[in-house]
C-alpha cells in the first residue's frame, strides 16, 4: 500500500515540477533552467520542514507521510535534470551560467533545506527528524 | 497527451526509488546515504543517455521529465546533508557533497556522449 501512496505522490510531484518549469519560461525567457532551480529549491524547503514537522503530523496515516514525503516531494526535485542541464550549458560554451547554475543549487539548497529544518527544530526537538526517509 | 504520460513516468519513477531506498537499509545499513547516492548518479547518466539520444517529445516526457525526474531527488539528497551536519558527521557531508556534485554531472556528461553515439 506504500508503494502506491509514493506513486500518487510521484506523479503528482512530476506534475507539479513540470508546471514550475512551464510557468518559469512564460516569467523568464533567458538562457538559464530556471524551472528546475525553483523546483529544487522550493522542494528542499518544503520537504525541511515536512521532516521535522513528522511529530505533529502523527495524526495523518503513515501512508501519507510516506506519499508526500517519499513520493511528491522527493519527485516534485530531481537531480538527473540538474545534472544534465548543467552539461548542456557547458557545452554550450556558458560556463559562468553552469557555474551559477550549479552554484545556486548546492549553497541553495543546503540553505532552503536548513531553514525549512530549523522552523519546527528550534522550537521543539523531534525525534522523528533523524527518519530520513528517501 | 504529454500530462498524462508525465504522471506515469513519475508514478514508476517514485516506487522505484522507494524500494531502492528500502532493499538498501535492509542490505547495507549505514549512515552514508548510499541510496540517494546511487539513485542520484544511475538517474543522471540514464538521463543523460536518453537527452543524448534525442528521442522524441512524448517519449522523452515518460522517460525522462516523468521516470527520470522522479526516480532521482533533490531534495532528499539536501536534508540528507542538513541531518549529516546535525549529526556532526562533518567527514561523511563533505565526501556525500563531493561525490554527488562531481560524479553527477560527469555521469550525465559520459550519458549524453554514449546516446549521441547511438
Amino acid at each position: 500500500m506504500n508503494f502506491i501512496a509514493v506513486g500518487v505522490g510521484g506523479a503528482i510531484g512530476s506534475l507539479l515540477r513540470f508546471l514550475v518549469g512551464i510557468g518559469s519560461n512564460h516569467l523568464w525567457n533567458v538562457h538559464f533552467p530556471l524551472g528546475t532551480l525553483i523546483a529544487n529549491l522550493l522542494g528542499c524547503f518544503i520537504l525541511g520542514w515536512f521532516t521535522s514537522s513528522y511529530i505533529k503530523m502523527k495524526k495523518l496515516h503513515p501512508h501519507i507521510l510516506t506519499g508526500v514525503g517519499t513520493g511528491m516531494i522527493g519527485s516534485f526535485t530531481t537531480f538527473s535534470t540538474f545534472s544534465v542541464e548543467s552539461v548542456q550549458l557547458m557545452q554550450e560554451n556558458h560556463y559562468g551560467t553552469a557555474y551559477a547554475y550549479i552554484m545556486l543549487s548546492m549553497i541553495g539548497g543546503l540553505f532552503m533545506s536548513w531553514l525549512g529544518y530549523k522552523l519546527e527544530t528550534t522550537i521543539k526537538k523531534p525525534a522523528a527528524a533523524e527518519r530520513g526517509d528517501l | 497527451m504529454n500530462v498524462l504520460l508525465i504522471a506515469v513516468g513519475g508514478f514508476f519513477g517514485a516506487i522505484a526509488r522507494y524500494s531502492i531506498s528500502l532493499c538498501f537499509k535492509k542490505v547495507y545499513p549505514t549512515t552514508f546515504p548510499l541510496a540517494t547516492l546511487t539513485v542520484n548518479l544511475l538517474g543522471a547518466f540514464l538521463l543523460g543517455i536518453l537527452v543524448g539520444s534525442g528521442m522524441a517529445s512524448s517519449a522523452y516526457s515518460l522517460l525522462g521529465t516523468g521516470f527520470m525526474g522522479a526516480f532521482t531527488t533533490f531534495s532528499t539528497f539536501k536534508l540528507e546533508n542538513i541531518q549529516l551536519r546535525e549529526g556532526k558527521n562533518h567527514s561523511t557531508l563533505i565526501s556525500y557533497l563531493l561525490v554527488t556534485y562531481t560524479i553527477g554531472i560527469s555521469a550525465a556528461f559520459l550519458g549524453i556522449h554514449l546516446g549521441s553515439s547511438l
